[in-house]
């Protein structure tokens, strides 16, 4: 038997994930920024904020990975 | 003959084909999230590239000796590019007897420098930056640090490349 479309949950659902969505572009415009910072300072020679950047950089990476997470947990949820 | 079909009030086309617009939304979301979630592990990858090379071009440190040109081979106002030390490089000769050796880089963005000779200076194309060809300082521009000049000596009719210092803020 099909499930109904467009029940409440899965509406609700639709919604948290544009909100994961929208903080994940906001992460990636900051993670985008800090390379190409990162870059410029590396080929002027300032080589001392290569290793802050890729730490950074990793965090916000893991930041969107545990989001990616979540957006899996609430499609499952909402198909079940 | 009896009917295949399952007892259902779906056409059958919808059962073959049972995808609801509710469930395709779920589907282009999750798979916009891990494009995303992708392209952040690309920018993560890029920093580690970064921090790999810095990690590994601290290890450059040793500067043997190298003949890079003959003297006398290049006139004055003349230029002779050269690799030392993983450096592209590039030897100026002054003045009848004098020359001078900096790396090519600029120490703004890394683009090559040149010689410019109607202005007696080094030039880098990129942002407009000019450096003394005397001793490397920076002339113009923002970089805030000299070219890394390459030691030279004469041994016999060689120049010799025999170091390299300065570059640092």
């Amino acid at each position: 038997m099909l499930k109904s479309p467009n029940t409440p949950a899965q509406g609700r659902g639709l919604t948290a994930i544009d909100g994961v969505i929208t903080l994940i572009v906001i992460l990636l415009i900051v993670q985008v920024w800090l390379l190409s910072a990162t870059l410029a300072a590396y080929l002027a020679g300032h080589r001392a904020s290569v290793l802050p950047a890729a730490a950074v950089s990793g965090l916000i990476f893991a930041g969107c990975a545990a989001l990616y997470g979540f957006v899996e947990g609430i499609d499952r949820r909402a198909r079940r | 003959m009896p009917a295949l079909r399952p007892s259902s009030k779906e056409p059958l086309w919808r059962e073959e084909f049972s995808i609801f617009t509710a469930d395709e939304r779920y589907v282009g979301r999750r798979q916009m999230t891990k494009f995303l979630t992708l392209t952040s592990l690309s920018m993560f990858a890029g920093n580690l590239w970064l921090l790999a090379r810095s990690i590994l071009s601290k290890h450059d440190t040793a500067y043997p000796a190298a003949a890079v040109a003959k003297v006398g081979e290049i006139p004055v106002g003349g230029v002779k590019l050269f690799q030392y030390a993983g450096e592209q490089c590039i030897l100026v000769r002054i003045g009848e007897g004098s020359y001078a050796a900096y790396s090519q880089k600029c120490t703004h963005l890394s683009c090559s420098v040149y010689y410019a000779r109607e202005k007696d200076r080094l030039e880098c194309p990129c942002h407009e930056r000019y450096f003394s060809v005397r001793d490397g300082s920076v002339l113009e521009g923002p970089p805030t640090r000299p070219l890394p000049k390459v030691t030279l000596e004469q041994r016999g009719s060689d120049l010799v490349a025999v170091g390299m210092s300065g570059g640092e803020g």
